[in-house]
């Protein structure tokens, strides 16, 4: 065997680790979603009682959220030094630079990847310090379901979205979820080696799909908060 | 397309790269071309322009070319932005005039990408390819008399795809065109070509690892997959030669001793 670092250091193993790291978020915020969604059902015990099963998991739930962290520190490497790579090996730029189309699958998404995954980044760090450490939250927001004393997500969420500036924060960061997954995910399976004449169409179309559901889905719950579920 | 021939002489506003040497700073020189055939290649027109440099005793513009037949590689120009310019699937020498209009203005500027360093004007060093090349593209064969080449099966699929990546000329197009200026095409096109034959299993794994951290030494930007190389080739090298680099990269890694 290669030696690790030498392996993950290389262009390919560098992609290689990002593209894994990456598609292992997707599927995180595809559960991540799939539990967010209950707060559009407007019962409170429900989402209530499903966070506090996710917290009761305990020492499951630390080693996930080490992965996701590990992971996402990784990515953010990599994709930095892709970034500053993309400098050095074309010092003298040039004066024209046109758009090739055809085969090409360079898109607004493809180009703005380092600036679409930063601020992300600011939004992970932000989204994270409210709702899980509640930084910066006033309040008592605990209640009892079932004689169980529990933290009141539900409450601190329909709160924090009855303000429009926090609703616009999030609307334009799942904008950017958007576009960082529709280049993204294909890219993902693409630096993982997969491309094949039978599969890659369907894997085109499933990262525009989970783009769109994604970006759009996390999109809707601030709107719907703000508009019709807080009345 | 019976019209070419009525269509009449341009003149055109060249802005071309002048560059004395690697270490030298570089720009851009304006020049005017009349009496610019339709049918003329685009070097001929470079050609014709430098014939009334050197007659005016001026340094005529240095760039590439050997064969002028697309099949050698040697020429590449960024044309008005794009690599081997406008028309799709063809190098530079096998673009014609006809593709521009009277009163155009083309700008023209070598590869850019600081493993190749511009050694005069247009021309640059691809030599970086070649130690690519020299790090894994190559197979072990006996000496004596070739065997007869049908003794060895192998499946169609697999000889029309290594024959698309053997038609890579490695003209450098894909770095020049990639936002990264990643020689990521060239080098997979190298590899699967032999990765897909019978006759390049022996050094499979070494090839795989050695070409690739060549090129990484080079100093080529890394792959972000926007496809500008698959684009910009002129042999339609499809990315999925790419895919396949991966995965032979990857096996090797986890498996040589
Ligand atoms: C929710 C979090 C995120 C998800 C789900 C995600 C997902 C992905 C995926 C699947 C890829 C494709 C990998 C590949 O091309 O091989 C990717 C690429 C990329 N990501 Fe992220 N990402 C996230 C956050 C970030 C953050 C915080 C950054 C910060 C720098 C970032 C920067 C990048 C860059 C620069 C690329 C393109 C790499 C390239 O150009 O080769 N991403 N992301
Ligand atoms: S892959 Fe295409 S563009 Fe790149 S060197 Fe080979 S022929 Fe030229
Ligand atoms: S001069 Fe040989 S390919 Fe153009």
């Amino acid at each position: 065997m290669l030696p690790f670092l030498t392996a993950a250091k290389s262009s390919v193993g560098k992609k290689y680790l990002m593209a894994l790291t990456g598609l292992f978020w997707v599927l995180f915020l595809i559960i991540h979603l799939a539990g967010n969604l209950v707060l559009l059902s407007g019962h409170s015990d429900a989402y209530n009682k499903y966070s506090h099963f996710l917290l009761s998991l305990g020492e499951l739930l630390y080693v996930l959220e080490f992965i996701l962290l590990a992971f996402i520190l990784l990515h953010i490497y990599s994709g930095i030094t892709v970034a500053i790579g993309k400098l050095r090996a074309r010092p003298q730029s040039y004066k024209v630079q046109k758009n090739l189309g055809g085969a090409s699958r360079k898109t607004v998404s493809a180009t703005t990847m380092i600036y679409s995954g930063l601020l992300l980044f600011i939004f992970l760090v932000v989204h994270i310090s409210h709702f899980k450490y509640q930084v910066g939250v006033n309040g008592d927001y605990t209640t009892v379901i079932g004689g169980v004393e529990m933290h009141d997500f539900y409450r601190l969420v329909y709160d924090s979205f009855s303000y429009g500036w926090y609703v616009l924060f999030y609307e334009v960061i799942m904008i950017l979820v958007f576009s960082h997954l529709r280049h993204g995910f294909w890219s993902g399976f693409q630096s993982l080696g997969v491309n094949h004449p039978r599969w890659s169409p369907f894997i085109d179309g499933l990262g525009i799909v989970i783009a769109v559901v994604v970006g759009f889905g996390f999109l809707v719950i601030p709107l719907y908060i703000y508009f019709i579920g807080g009345a | 397309m019976s019209n070419h021939a009525e269509q009449s002489d341009m003149r055109l506003h060249l802005k071309i790269w002048r560059q004395p040497d690697a270490d030298s700073p570089g720009k851009f020189v304006s020049f005017e071309k009349e009496k610019v055939s339709p049918d003329m290649s685009f070097l001929e027109m470079l050609d014709e322009l430098n014939e009334g440099l050197i007659k005016a005793g001026e340094d005529p513009v240095a760039f590439d070319s050997d064969c002028r037949e697309g099949i050698c590689g040697m020429c590449g120009l960024v044309i008005n932005g794009q690599a081997h310019g406008p028309r799709r699937s063809t190098t530079t020498c096998q673009l014609h005039m006809r593709e521009f209009k009277d009163g155009d203005t083309i700008t023209i500027e070598p590869w850019r990408a600081k493993a190749f360093p511009v050694i005069k004007d247009l021309v640059v060093d691809r030599s970086a390819f070649d130690r690519i090349i020299q790090a894994g593209g190559y197979i072990s064969v006996n000496t004596g008399n070739a065997q007869d080449a049908n003794a060895i099966p192998i499946p169609k699929r697999n000889a029309d795809e290594a024959m698309d990546a053997a038609s890579c000329i490695g003209c450098g197009a894909c770095v020049a065109a990639c936002p990264n200026a990643s020689a990521t095409l060239f080098t997979s096109a190298k590899i699967s070509q032999f990765a897909l034959l019978p006759q390049g299993q022996v050094e499979r794994k070494e090839r795989a690892i050695q070409m690739v951290s060549q090129m990484d030494f080079e100093g080529f930007g890394d792959c972000s997959n926007y496809g500008e190389c698959e684009a910009a080739c002129p042999k339609d090298i499809s990315i999925s030669h790419i895919a396949r680099m991966k995965r032979e990269y990857v096996k090797a890694a986890l498996t040589t001793a």
